[in-house]
């Protein structure tokens, strides 16, 4: 227990808190809704969200069902986070081990890392049209830098007893970064794919509301044209829905690791 | 001149080069796919002078620079003391952590919609997307901040009968000062990438504007001109916040004040 906080809760008070926080903001949501303080338009009740999303579940909105949508979102989120995954992790060790590397690819990587990744968005358009390729270089351009970032930094604060260990039994350098900085690095590598899927999944959804014909970023902007605040918050929720899903995942991968003892 | 800063020199220069001679002499990149060197000083020419999506280039940085400023002080005005607040007390904190747990998986991106439903597409619309996307930075940090404060530095500060204000003023914000600043430092970031969202999905002027119609008129010198702009102007307000930050947090090394 941190001192800053004098008063102590007990677990019944802050659930009884949390509830009473909860049902405040719930209430308040409903008041202006209901009261008509806000457009009904605007700011549908809670419980009318709720039912638009389960309509939607069954009935397609702008080509598809929210399920079609998101899978198709989250095969591209697929494709954009494993490919930046494949490059940053190996090129963040390699960078790490190699010093040339790390100054040849560190003044681009820190000129480039400025441009928001959204920012490709007309050039990914320009070069791959609405097919696939265009949403995912914006996952790429959301989910490589953390990937790099963190493979790079547990690289370089590996102990160095255990490189010269390794380099005094005549350890060759591919063998060193494989068996040597990868399980040492291992538990960076995973909190920077926690980032990385973060900020993938996000610079997808940007991406889709942009320039895409499905998924749920597409869906959100049809619902906005239509001016249908329902379908829009529905597609926020299943939007943070599927984030939570991949921070659980990534989170049991994390536990696992450490469990493992390869942290 | 280091070892390092030489041959990053080299390395942008050989880019720089290879630049130039795969589109302009040798011509393997086609003008249409990515723009040749000429094809960006043209672009930016035209935009400074005679003007590119409804302004001219100074036009739309004042603009996506001062909206960029704007919401993140809204967001960090809001959400340090929100931090601070559930950081110091277990009331607040249980309170407000359920409602935030709720709101916050959902990307900030993910508001662009709603926030043009409610308020159009002119300034407001972006100030409340930004706000969104910097508050979360911004709260999460000043709260790991106060919840990792030495405890010998509160007890101190408690067996000495600081009044609650004084403690605030004198104890909490500095000792959490350096997690605020990487709060803050995380938030300027989530402001630039929602705003250059917001303004391609719909904006009158602003840097995401000029690329949002390069795109339509396809114009790979002037969707170059508005991605360098993006960096640029980024990479400056980052600058003077870290400035900010050494300034203000002159009792700690620098070493420290950056993990």
């Amino acid at each position: 227990m941190n001192p800053v906080q004098s008063h102590v809760l007990t677990r019944a008070e802050i659930l009884g808190y949390g509830a009473l926080g909860l049902i405040a903001f719930l209430g308040l949501w409903s008041f202006l809704s209901l009261s008509g303080v806000v457009p009904h338009q605007f700011l549908p009740a809670p419980h009318e969200v709720a039912a638009r999303f389960v309509a939607l579940t069954s009935n397609p909105f702008a080509g598809a069902t929210l399920q079609q949508h998101l899978a198709s979102s989250a095969l591209r989120f697929a494709y954009g986070f494993l490919l930046g995954a494949a490059i940053g992790i190996p090129l963040g060790l390699l960078m790490g081990w190699f010093r040339v590397l790390d100054e040849i690819v560190t003044p681009l990587f820190d000129a480039l890392r400025f441009v928001a990744p959204i920012a490709w968005v007309p050039f990914a358009a320009l070069w791959f049209g609405t097919g696939i390729g265009g949403p995912i270089l914006i996952i790429f351009a959301g989910a490589f830098p953390p990937c790099l970032i963190n493979a790079y930094r547990g690289a370089r604060f590996v102990s160095r007893p255990l490189i010269e260990a390794a380099q005094m039994l005549g350890t060759g350098n591919l063998r060193i970064i494989v068996e040597v900085l990868l399980p040492a690095s291992t538990a960076s590598i995973v909190a920077g794919l926690r980032v990385s899927a973060g900020l993938g999944w996000q610079s997808l959804i940007g991406a889709e509301l942009i320039v895409a014909s499905t998924g749920v970023g597409f869906m959100m902007v049809q619902a906005q044209l239509d001016i249908s605040t329902t379908t829009v918050m529905s597609a926020m929720i299943a939007i943070g829905l599927v984030g939570v899903v991949i921070d659980v995942a990534l989170r049991a991968l994390e536990a696992a690791v450490r469990r493992r003892g390869l942290a | 001149m280091s070892r390092r800063s030489a041959i990053g020199l080299l390395t942008i220069a050989t880019l720089a080069l290879v630049w130039y001679l795969t589109t302009m002499p040798l011509e393997w990149i086609s003008p249409g796919r990515f723009p040749s060197p000429l094809d960006v000083w043209d672009a930016l020419r035209q935009v400074s002078t005679t003007g590119y999506a409804n302004g001219v280039l100074y036009q739309h940085i004042v603009h996506s620079v001062s909206l960029v400023v704007l919401g993140f002080l809204v967001a960090a005005g809001t959400g340090v003391p929100l931090g601070l607040l559930m950081g110091a007390s277990a009331r607040a904190e249980a309170l407000i952590n359920p409602i935030f747990l709720l709101i916050r998986p959902i990307p900030p991106l993910a508001w662009i919609p709603l926030a043009i439903l409610w308020l159009g597409l002119g300034d407001a619309a972006k100030i409340m997307v930004i706000w969104f996307a910097a508050f979360v930075p911004s709260v999460i940090n000043s709260y790991t901040g106060v919840r990792t404060i030495e405890p010998a530095v509160i007890e101190a500060a408690r067996m000495l009968g600081t009044p609650r204000r004084r403690f605030v003023r004198e104890v909490l914000v500095p000792a959490a000062a350096p997690m605020i600043f990487t709060g803050l430092r995380l938030s300027l970031q989530a402001s630039w990438t929602t705003l250059v969202a917001a303004e391609l999905v719909g904006a009158i002027y602003g840097l995401g504007k000029i690329l949002n119609v390069a795109q339509t008129d396809i114009y790979p010198g002037m969707i170059f001109v508005g991605m360098a702009c993006v960096a640029i102007f980024g990479w400056v307000t980052t600058r003077l916040l870290a400035e900010l930050e050494t300034r203000s947090l002159t009792w700690i090394p620098l070493a420290e004040a950056r993990p």
